[in-house]
């Protein structure tokens, strides 16, 4: 466990117990490539913010949420966005890969 | 004290990058992102390393911040511009750090590394070498701190600001969303702390939101009074320097104050009350 609080870029390494969390991770490209620097963040309703990371040098992220539903944004240099519905429940990695 | 005494914008570090009076600190937990790139002639601070004792959990004393600034070539004299990752929270942390030793000629880069980057500013890798300097810092400011006995002290009678998520908050989560869940802790807030989630008073560039809007959250929504002292508190005390910047450098509040002991002290105390469940 990280002393602080900083998001790592790419998310952080998901530990061993990863069957007890809710984890929600992908990689951003475009055009084939991966997109970094660049944000995704998590929202949860009414686009209230959850989290945020800094996308890895492989477009990667990674979130350990709350079950339950979120929206994925991702904002990139160039005043690129996209956004993503997803489910989190523990015990499943689920991936949203995004295309911008 | 107004805005532009404590914030800039990036337009204005551009300007002042190569400036001898002006030092630009990237300030963060993981400095890996410095190593792959920083605003031109900036030094870094590693929050951890630098700014923590390595032994007991406190951060470093006047000693060794003299010796840390010294030792970076930053000067009494200096103006420093402090920027970072993650929405700017290490680098609030630092520059609340720096007031609480009396280093009154301190900036945060509205925006810090985030909108540097999604503005495709230029950034360098070359590391700048800075002269050795002989840094004396004041004795620290205690106004700005709060210790573990203020704030049980400060329930039902100040105001308690909590500013996690909503999550953490109601006791669901142990840490922000973007790190694994595992703690020793109990989960939950201080009593009649109000939730304020950090984020709420950043935009989505990581920007600050205007002063109007500003007041309007904190003291509108959800319901702070002014007239009393704020403690705000998050996790590690981070984010919440992030909020104490906000309260006392933006609006000028005067008694605003940082638990940087927060929820992993506060969450693992003996017999204190605990709370969990939504903001009311």
């Amino acid at each position: 466990m990280p002393q602080g609080c900083g998001a790592p870029a790419g998310g952080a390494i998901a530990p061993a117990a990863a069957g007890s969390q809710a984890v929600v991770e992908g990689k951003v490209t475009r055009d084939g490539a991966a997109v970094s620097p660049g944000y995704a963040r998590l929202l949860g309703t009414g686009d209230e913010f959850v989290a945020e990371v800094p996308l890895g040098d492989d477009g990667g992220f990674r979130f350990f949420a709350a079950p339950g539903s979120w929206t994925l944004r991702v904002l990139a240099p160039g005043g690129l966005r996209a956004e993503r519905s997803v489910q989190a429940d523990y015990g499943r990695v689920t991936t949203v890969d995004v295309t911008i | 004290m107004s805005r532009s005494d404590v914030l800039v914008d990036a337009d204005w570090a551009e300007a002042h990058i190569g400036d001898p009076h002006v030092v630009i600190v990237e300030v963060d937990e993981d400095t890996s992102a410095y190593d792959k790139g920083h605003i031109p002639g900036a030094i870094k601070i590693d929050w951890k390393k630098d700014l923590q004792d390595p032994v007991r959990r406190d951060f470093v004393d006047r000693t060794g911040f003299e010796a840390l600034l010294s030792e970076r070539g930053i000067s009494n004299d200096d103006t420093v511009l402090l920027y970072g990752g993650n929405n700017n929270w290490f680098a609030a942390y630092a520059y609340w750090y720096f007031r609480l030793y009396g280093h009154d000629k301190v900036l945060l880069l509205d925006g810090g590394r985030k909108k540097w980057e999604l503005d495709s500013r230029e950034l360098s890798t070359d590391v700048p070498e800075r002269p050795r300097t002989s840094y004396t810092a004041r004795e620290q400011d205690r106004s700005l701190r709060a210790l573990r006995d203020e704030v049980i002290e400060a329930i039902g009678k100040r105001n308690l600001v909590d500013v996690r998520s909503p999550d953490e908050f109601a006791g669901r989560l142990l840490a922000p969303a973007h790190l694994p869940q595992e703690q020793a802790q109990r989960a939950g807030h201080i009593p009649t702390a109000r939730n304020v989630p950090w984020s709420k008073a950043a935009n989505e560039d990581g920007t600050f939101r205007t002063d109007d809007e500003l007041r309007r959250l904190y003291e509108g929504d959800a319901g702070l009074d002014f007239s009393k002292d704020i403690i705000a508190y998050c996790r590690i005390g981070e984010r919440s320097a992030h909020t104490w910047f906000v309260l006392h450098e933006l609006l000028g509040l005067p008694n605003v104050r940082n638990y940087d002991g927060s929820w992993t002290e506060y969450g693992s105390l003996v017999g204190v009350p605990i709370e969990l469940g939504e903001a009311r």
